[in-house]
């Protein structure tokens, strides 16, 4: 045991003497989930519009000054005429025109079925995209009003449904999404650097020839991280929580042990590295592009994975992360308990179970 | 014995690192494996120190067997690897209290042993392992590999790219831990260090050419070498070359070591032939052969 | 000897913050002279060297070699010396022959020059064979050689080598120090770093460094005598003892 407690000591020296991890470790996370939360959102306020209101009745009034009342768009002015909207855009004020179709009450009565049309700037997609989304979030919005003052169903075509965010709130989906990242981050890449930079210093040759068995070393090596990604972990929850708003519905005892699992899966992950590079640079290297690059593409913190291609679909499986975003969205949001995320707890125990006999396995007791 | 080593071969791939390699080291010897970069000592020290599994042949350690008792090894030998392996964000102190905890032991208790070497560099022992010269980085690895009293201490290259003073001093360290029944392997690609140990081996290009002591090898050594001076040496290497008789001409420090193929070389004849050359203040005399010497003619 | 100064050092200093490296050093090399620089480690001799060859600013000081002054010319410095350090030779993952030409091209050799002088080098050093092997597989003592004489295909005045035999077999570091001794026979200027002893032994002058300062500067002989030794290990020991 004094031999363990010595050995986290020595690595705490390092982390703490070295300015990169500790940029790494408390800089990253805090910068992260400013940058996400301020910077790169997917908000929309006060976009100028224009309506194209044909059909003029009490209906579409309604749903006008829903839109206009709103924060999200400014109805810059009203067009008379279809041939009047390429000319709106041109003139570049106005990113989206929206068409009521002629007799919209009528057919919303008649048919049970009316259309709007939303026709928008596409030269930012982003923009037009949320655009898109909003427009359809009010106008449904605006359904459910509807059937509630008539007692039988209507409907607004709509395309994209939102669900579990009704502010529309991007960050929601971005704190869960950096904290898996930050983990993934600390604990893989700073494990997997900081084993093979003994190998490269050639202190892994003395530390081998020495009484600590090959386990011991992995341990020491790892402890710190797994303490300091707990930190990390709380100060991004934090951050979402007093920063961002964000609510955190389930139970915290949970999202604490869902986080250290991942954490574990995370830290074998980086010693699996470690056991096959053999400088700090190639360590780093197979990190970024073979932990990271998936995580931001495949575990649907960015890009939702049910609109991915089938192939892509099946690979984000194998992707720990993608498990640990659905887990920790469902206890942050939908307030979740382990009997509804039980099945992607237990892929996660079994990833993490898998990767931690296969880097014992691959960890050698001699050089070659 | 403490160290026997029996018909050791390793191969990378395709290239034999070592090649059949057997000797032994006894109880409280300071050996040495004196070869160039390339030679095969530091594969040998891995092997011994259970690092790497050689392809052929078995070696023991204090009686331990390098594959078997493995653990064995690990626990009751020191060693230093070819780069002082050493934290460099971590100060003397903290490095050497590493190295104990994790031997499980603490510095008071082992003072006694590294007592010589670490007074020499506790003024600075709060300063960096990254920030000490050459010299004090030496006698720090050392000291860490020391701090558990181990039977047998393996230094690879201790020496390698260390100024003569400190290496001078180095090897009066190793005398002072012979006495205190510390049995040394060392390695080195100087050649005048290999007369500071009790036995040698001569190692080049993965095979021991010659196991000895130093006065031996030079004794047995049955040619005869003359030290040639002249004023312009490059000159006299090249006239020496083409001397009929000649075996073969190196520099050595101030003068040429000059060896002929004949019995009965006489040095008035050559002395003829440099004046002929147009030479000046040339000088001809026996001189006694080198472990250098030696090496370079095996 | 034709006594025309290459390397003219006055007072030259170099301070890192509050820590002087090297102590305003004085001393002039001879054209064609092979000189020795030596020094403990940490004495200062490498950045000493490094501001001779261009790479580092003196603090104070002054220095010209071959006719340039460091400060102020330092591009022209390079141009006309040769440099060759132990930890950086070759590139490993290039052949023998692309190692040559890359070497040759950042010197400015014209595609003619480098095919001569690719074809002569590889014929002088016996390399026919393996030219086309990359440089990592030749054994350490023929890296070192090869090098050498890279640092030497731009003809310059004055070459300057970093511990070059550093690890080699006795034998190869003889051959070495004969190439040495035969480019200094065609009046190129040797400035060498060396940690072997008997190596000093084979310079015109050598110069050894303590702390920053020059304590010693004379020809091994004279050195010898002044100091009452037999080797120059005696002159190092007597002059560096009692330091760190």
């Amino acid at each position: 045991m004094k031999r363990f407690i010595g050995f986290v000591k020595k690595e705490f020296y390092h982390i703490f003497r070295d300015k990169r991890s500790m940029f790494i470790l408390f800089g990253m996370p805090i910068a992260q989930i400013m940058l996400f939360g301020f910077a790169i959102t997917n908000e929309i306020n006060n976009v100028n519009i224009a309506i194209l209101d044909q059909s003029k009745d009490s209906e579409t009034q309604k749903i006008i000054n829903k839109i206009n009342a709103s924060q999200y768009f400014n109805i810059e002015q009203k067009i008379s005429s279809e041939s009047q909207i390429e000319s709106v855009f041109k003139k570049g004020k106005v990113k989206a025109v929206l068409v009521f179709e002629n007799q919209f009450i009528k057919n919303l009565q008649t048919k049970k079925q009316a259309k709007v049309q939303v026709i928008t700037d596409a030269t930012d997609p982003n923009i037009a995209n949320a655009i898109t989304n909003y427009v359809n979030a009010i106008l449904q919005n605006y359904t459910q009003e509807f059937k509630r003052d008539s007692p039988s169903s209507y409907q607004i075509q709509t395309q994209t449904q939102l669900y579990y965010n009704p502010e529309l709130k991007s960050v929601f989906n971005f704190v869960p999404g950096v904290m898996t990242i930050i983990l993934m981050l600390v604990s893989a890449m700073m494990t997997s650097i900081s084993i093979t930079r003994e190998k490269e210093l050639g202190t892994m040759e003395v530390l081998l020839v020495s009484p600590l068995r090959p386990f011991q070393v992995i341990i020491g090596k790892v402890f710190p991280y797994v303490f300091l990604s707990i930190i990390n972990a709380t100060i991004i929850v934090l951050l979402g929580f007093f920063v961002f708003k964000m609510p955190v519905e389930g139970s915290l005892f949970l999202l604490s042990f869902e986080s250290i699992l991942f954490i574990i899966s995370a830290l074998s992950l980086g010693i699996l590295i470690s056991t096959i590079s053999n400088s700090q640079q190639t360590a780093m290297m197979i990190s970024l592009m073979g932990l990271m690059l998936p995580v931001i593409i495949l575990s649907g913190f960015i890009f939702p994975i049910s609109s991915m291609p089938m192939p892509m679909q099946i690979i984000s499986n194998i992707i720990p992360a993608k498990w640990f975003i659905i887990i920790i969205k469902a206890i942050m949001l939908k307030g979740a308990s382990i009997t509804i995320i039980w099945k992607e707890t237990l892929i996660l125990i079994g990833m993490t179970v898998f990767f931690i006999v296969l880097s014992i396995k691959k960890y050698k007791i001699r050089l070659e | 014995m403490s160290i026997i080593v029996q018909n050791i071969s390793k191969s990378y791939n395709d290239i034999k690192a070592v090649e059949n390699i057997s000797f032994e080291v006894k109880e409280g010897e300071l050996f040495g494996l004196i070869g160039p970069d390339g030679a095969g000592k530091t594969t040998i020290f891995r092997i011994l120190t259970t690092l790497l599994l050689s392809n052929e042949g078995s070696a023991t350690v204090a009686d331990f067997d390098v594959v078997k008792d493995y653990k064995s090894i690990r626990n009751s030998v020191g060693y230093m690897p070819g780069k002082f392996s050493l934290y460099q964000d971590l100060t003397v102190e903290e490095n050497l209290t590493f190295f104990a905890t994790i031997f499980g032991t603490t510095i008071e208790e082992n003072y006694d042993l590294i007592k010589d070497i670490y007074i020499q560099i506790e003024p600075f022992k709060k300063r960096r392992a990254g920030a000490l010269s050459g010299g004090m980085k030496q006698k720090l690895a050392l000291c860490c590999a020391l701090i558990h009293k181990p039977k047998v201490l393996f230094l690879d290259e201790p020496t390698t790219g260390v100024d003569p003073v400190s290496r001078k001093e180095f090897w009066e360290m190793l005398k002072q831990l012979q006495k205190k029944g510390i049995t040394i392997l060392v390695s080195t690609p100087y050649m005048d260090e290999a007369a500071m140990c009790d036995r040698i081996a001569l190692i080049q290009k993965g095979k021991i050419l010659k196991i000895d002591s130093p006065e031996n090898v030079t004794k047995k050594y049955d040619k005869i070498i003359y030290d040639i001076r002249a004023k312009d040496t490059y000159q006299l290497i090249q006239d020496l070359k083409h001397y009929p008789s000649q075996y073969s001409v190196f520099a050595f420090g101030e003068y040429l070591h000059y060896i002929d193929k004949k019995q009965n070389f006489n040095s008035t004849e050559l002395l003829t032939y440099l004046q002929n050359k147009n030479h000046t203040e040339i000088e001809i005399h026996i001189s006694n052969p080198t472990i250098e010497d030696v090496f370079m003619d095996l | 000897m034709n006594q025309e100064k290459i390397i003219n050092v006055k007072n030259l200093t170099k301070t890192f913050g509050s820590f002087t490296a090297v102590k305003s050093i004085s001393f002039d090399v001879n054209q064609g002279e092979i000189f020795g620089f030596l020094g403990a480690n940490g004495a200062g001799k490498t950045t000493a060297m490094k501001m001779l060859i261009g790479i580092s600013k003196p603090t104070s000081g002054e220095a010209v070699v071959a006719g340039f002054d460091v400060k102020t010319q330092s591009e022209m410095v390079k141009k006309s010396i040769g440099y060759m350090s132990q930890k950086f030779s070759m590139y490993d993952d290039l052949t023998i022959k692309e190692n040559i030409t890359f070497f040759g091209g950042i010197y400015g050799l014209s595609r003619i020059q480098i095919k001569e002088k690719t074809a002569e080098l590889i014929y002088e050093l016996g390399l026919e064979e393996v030219a086309d092997k990359l440089v990592s597989a030749l054994p350490l003592g023929w890296k070192q050689k090869l090098s050498f004489s890279v640092a030497l295909l731009h003809e310059p005045k004055i070459v300057f080598l970093d511990e070059p035999t550093g690890g080699v077999d006795p034998i190869t570091r003889r051959q070495f120090w004969e190439m040495i001794y035969a480019e200094a026979h065609k009046g190129t200027t040797i400035f060498v770093t060396t940690h072997y002893m008997d190596e000093a032994e084979y310079c015109d002058r050598v110069s050894i460094m303590v702390e920053g300062s020059i304590e010693a500067l004379d020809s091994p002989k004279n050195l010898k005598k002044q100091y009452n030794v037999t080797s120059m290990n005696d002159v190092f020991l007597k002059l560096a003892r009692n330091v760190e």
